[in-house]
């Protein structure tokens, strides 16, 4: 029995390589049409329409482009250090990658997703997911910083998330890998799968004024694997879809394994009715462990505060919160239209599209129309839910993304296309080739209340001959399409960072208008800034040495200190006093093994040293500043642990010699 | 040749500055040539600068608590630069500024700092001498008024 089984998948997969040979497009060059560079054309010195966020993949952080140029304006660190921007290196950025396993120095980041309110884009944060050691992260877009992470128990693997509702009232995180909860012993046979291994969702909750998170309740569900969601919107706010696969539950060679049923399913969750139940107090207190990470602006710090508490649903308990709607083969994108009526899952190894209708999902729970029970979550009957399928669209559907004007788009791996198809009559209209083998695509708003579709971009995982090549490793490839006619037109190829999964833009005009130029210097709060060179100074504690250091164009106040002995801990405080645009100084002491900085107009950082041997240390700007950067330097002097030196400090003073200088040695 | 090399330093130093802060400079013009363009335009007052301050009231006695106020915003934006004494630091030092310029033209220039460097010939003099474009500080038309006060009382005003 066993054997036929893997007869069958030995030719389903032959049959899916021979597809993926004939589907591969033949003549690229042929694709693009002769205007092509005109439309993604950005003169120098203009802005590009759109920022593009876009998830940096197993870097862990995350990179804007402007669209349509495809040009790389930044790279936002969020779950990695990143030596660049000081992220993770400095001691005030430090505690932002806190967990509670410690601290974490390299994440994957899977998918941005940018506030709403009223279901549209506003420009305020763009949240990303954590996907190993489950965090969410939300970006500042007036610094274009990560303010907030935090992080998620129950959980690992954080895949189905950081999607919103459409006020962002909450952002959703739903475990890729069902675990056993964090209250109990982990420490168990791994085929106790069924027994006691469970899948959780968080709902984090959101502050409307300043964006704050906090996990506002939990849902325990059947141990299965969550891949992707999204919130209902319009009609069907107050509902959130997620997508889950490996319903077969199994614990080993997933490949196979998880891909024995027929269909998987969407689970539709009544969000505003878990609500309910948690005011009534129906949870139940779960202690547990989880960091809560912020920025603080003022103080220019990030603290990192430990909690110990969820409030978890069971959704087998409370009936009337998760429902099961079969969808075929391993659903991967679960994507909601923007009237919120139709719901596009996405069947990784499905040869078709099954569309769901809300109201009809609605009609069948109220008629209880269902099939029967998953580890008692009702499933209601697949054709009772279902709107229409999309027949033959190519193989292998991923992502759906929607213009606003009645049509969808959707992302093909196997057979490296987008296709698009409308969503009344499900017939499709037009597909084009991607280069090669597309995963997430986007459009700007594609999966708002309100999209922008002027643009769709294609984010490849199989890069192979599109750029000259950089050895075993290519550059990660994205693909830029003008949809604003019937055809599909490709416009542009660019390369990416790390691997780019999904990806949201905004218009640009939402967000350059409240980007900061610099921290004003009289708000700084941080306990050791120096406003003023007035105030610079070094101060010795026992063993601990604090420099007060002040950077402007171009100088470090002081940049003379001795009395430094081996053993010291020295802490370098260093508050930029610019008040000016795109003036960041940077500092780096000669032999710190662990980092430099990069201060930004009025902040204040802190790198920490602890010199191992005598010497003469050399200081200097790293950040061109000025055209006496050269200049902007000094020297610390490190003298043997016990030493008499004296701890003195200056600045534009030559010190006239006070001992003899040591012969050098024969 | 000295003087040669120190006008083409002047010039690429603002080219490159230029740029930087999103103002214009024509790249082929050289730094006197542009000089004399300003200072033969009929409608740029050399005496006021370029900027928001047209005229200032300024008393004949000092204003004891602005001049202090100005004292605090110098400790924070102006004295990494600027000694209240003649001598240069990065930049000029302060003492007979108010002699030498009038209090629109410095209040022009420390809330102003990119246009003046790019358009006014004592600006440019100055650059020239300094080599280190004045960083704009984001000084309030408040603090910019504080700091006159300030440099009225180093320059010996009761």
């Amino acid at each position: 029995m066993k054997k036929t089984n893997y007869n069958a998948i030995a030719m389903a997969s032959f049959a899916l390589l021979l597809g993926m040979l004939s589907c591969k497009p033949k003549n690229a060059g042929n694709a693009v049409s002769a205007d092509a560079a005109a439309k993604a054309y950005v003169a120098p010195g203009k802005y590009d329409e759109y920022y593009n966020f876009v998830s940096g993949g197993f870097s862990g952080q995350m990179a804007v482009y402007g669209l349509p140029s495809g040009r790389l304006l930044r790279v936002i660190p969020a779950f990695s250090v990143d030596p660049e921007k000081g992220w993770g290196y400095s001691e005030e950025t430090k505690p932002m990658l806190n967990t509670s396993h410690g601290f974490v120095p390299w994440d994957d980041l899977h998918h941005p997703e940018l506030s709403q309110t009223n279901g549209e884009i506003d420009g305020r944060w763009v949240f990303g997911n954590a996907n190993n050691t489950p965090r969410v992260a939300r970006i500042d877009l007036t610094t274009f910083r990560t303010a907030e992470i935090i992080e998620l128990p129950n959980s690992a693997g954080n895949h189905s998330s950081p999607f919103i509702t459409e006020n962002t009232e909450y952002v959703v995180a739903g475990t890729r890998f069902s675990v056993p909860p964090d209250n109990v012993s982990g420490d168990i046979p791994i085929n106790t799968y069924k027994q006691n291994f469970k899948g959780t969702l968080s709902f984090i909750s959101v502050a409307k004024e300043d964006g704050k998170m906090d996990i506002a309740f939990q849902i325990q569900c059947p141990g299965v694997n969550f891949d992707l969601s999204h919130a209902g919107k319009g009609k069907s706010h107050g509902w959130f879809f997620f997508s889950c696969y490996n319903t077969e539950q199994a614990n080993t060679l997933l490949e196979v394994n998880a891909s024995q049923r027929d269909k998987d399913f969407i689970m539709a969750v009544n969000w505003k009715k878990a609500e309910e139940y948690l005011k009534a107090g129906k949870g139940r207190k779960q202690s547990v462990k989880y960091a809560s990470n912020r920025w603080d602006e003022k103080t220019h710090s990030a603290t990192s505060t430990i909690k110990t508490e969820v409030i978890v649903l069971d959704a087998k308990e409370l009936k009337d919160i998760c429902y099961m709607i079969p969808c075929p083969k391993s659903p991967h994108g679960c994507d909601v239209d923007p009237t919120g009526e139709y719901i596009v899952g996405s069947g990784k190894l499905a040869a078709l599209i099954p569309v769901f209708s809300f109201d009809k999902m609605i009609k069948a729970i109220a008629a209880k129309d269902y099939a029967g029970e998953y580890d008692g979550i009702p499933v209601i009957k697949y054709e009772s839910a279902l709107y229409g399928e999309v027949k033959k669209p190519g193989l292998g559907p991923l992502h759906t993304e929607f213009d606003g004007k009645g049509n969808a788009y959707t992302s093909f791996f196997v057979s490296s296309e987008v296709v698009k198809w409308n969503i009344k009559d499900l017939k499709v209209l037009d597909r084009v080739p991607t280069y090669y083998s597309v995963g997430h695509l986007s459009i700007p708003g594609g999966d708002t209340k309100k999209p922008s579709a002027k643009y769709l971009v294609a984010y490849n995982k199989i890069t192979k001959d599109r750029y000259l090549p950089t050895g075993p490793e290519l550059a990660q490839s994205a693909q830029l399409y003008d949809i604003s006619g019937d055809k599909m037109q490709l416009i542009l190829d660019f390369p990416t960072i790390g691997e780019p999964h999904y990806a949201q833009s905004a218009p640009a005009d939402l967000i350059r208008k409240n980007s900061v130029k610099f921290f004003k210097i009289d708000e700084n709060k941080h306990p050791y800034v120096s406003k003023g060179e007035g105030e610079s100074k070094v101060v010795r504690e026992g063993n601990k040495v604090h420099v007060y250091m002040t950077a402007i164009r171009s100088h470090f106040s002081p940049d003379n200190i001795e009395g430094i002995r081996v053993g010291d801990e020295v802490l370098f405080h260093v508050t930029n006093l610019e008040q000016d645009w795109d003036v960041p100084h940077g500092f780096a002491v000669k032999g710190a093994s662990n980092a430099e900085l990069l201060i930004m107009p009025g902040e204040t950082q802190t790198l920490r040293w602890t010199p191992e041997k005598p010497g003469m240390f050399p200081i200097y700007c790293t950040d061109f500043c000025s055209a006496l950067h050269q200049e902007m330097q000094g020297y610390v002097r490190v003298s043997p642990a016990g030493s008499n030196v004296p701890l003195t400090f200056s600045l534009g003073t030559n010190q006239p010699k006070a001992e003899p200088v040591p012969a050098p040695k024969k | 040749m000295k003087k040669t090399i120190t006008a083409i330093i002047v010039v690429a130093a603002m080219y490159a500055c230029g740029n930087q802060n999103g103002t214009t400079t024509t790249d082929n013009v050289a730094a006197g040539e542009e000089k004399k363009e300003a200072s033969t335009n009929p409608s740029y007052d050399p005496e006021r600068g370029e900027g928001k301050f047209k005229t200032v009231e300024i008393p004949a006695t000092l204003d004891a608590t602005l001049a202090e106020k100005g004292n605090k915003v110098y400790g924070v934006k102006c004295s990494s630069c600027h000694k209240l004494t003649e001598e240069k630091l990065v930049g000029p030092g302060w003492k007979g500024v108010t002699a030498r310029f009038t209090a629109p033209w410095i209040m022009n220039f420390i809330t102003n700092t990119d246009e003046m460097l790019t358009k006014d010939p004592k600006a440019q003099a100055q650059l020239e001498i300094c080599l280190v474009r004045m960083p704009n500080q984001n000084l309030s038309d408040d603090d910019a008024r504080s700091l006159y006060e300030f440099m009225r009382k180093n320059d010996g005003v009761k």
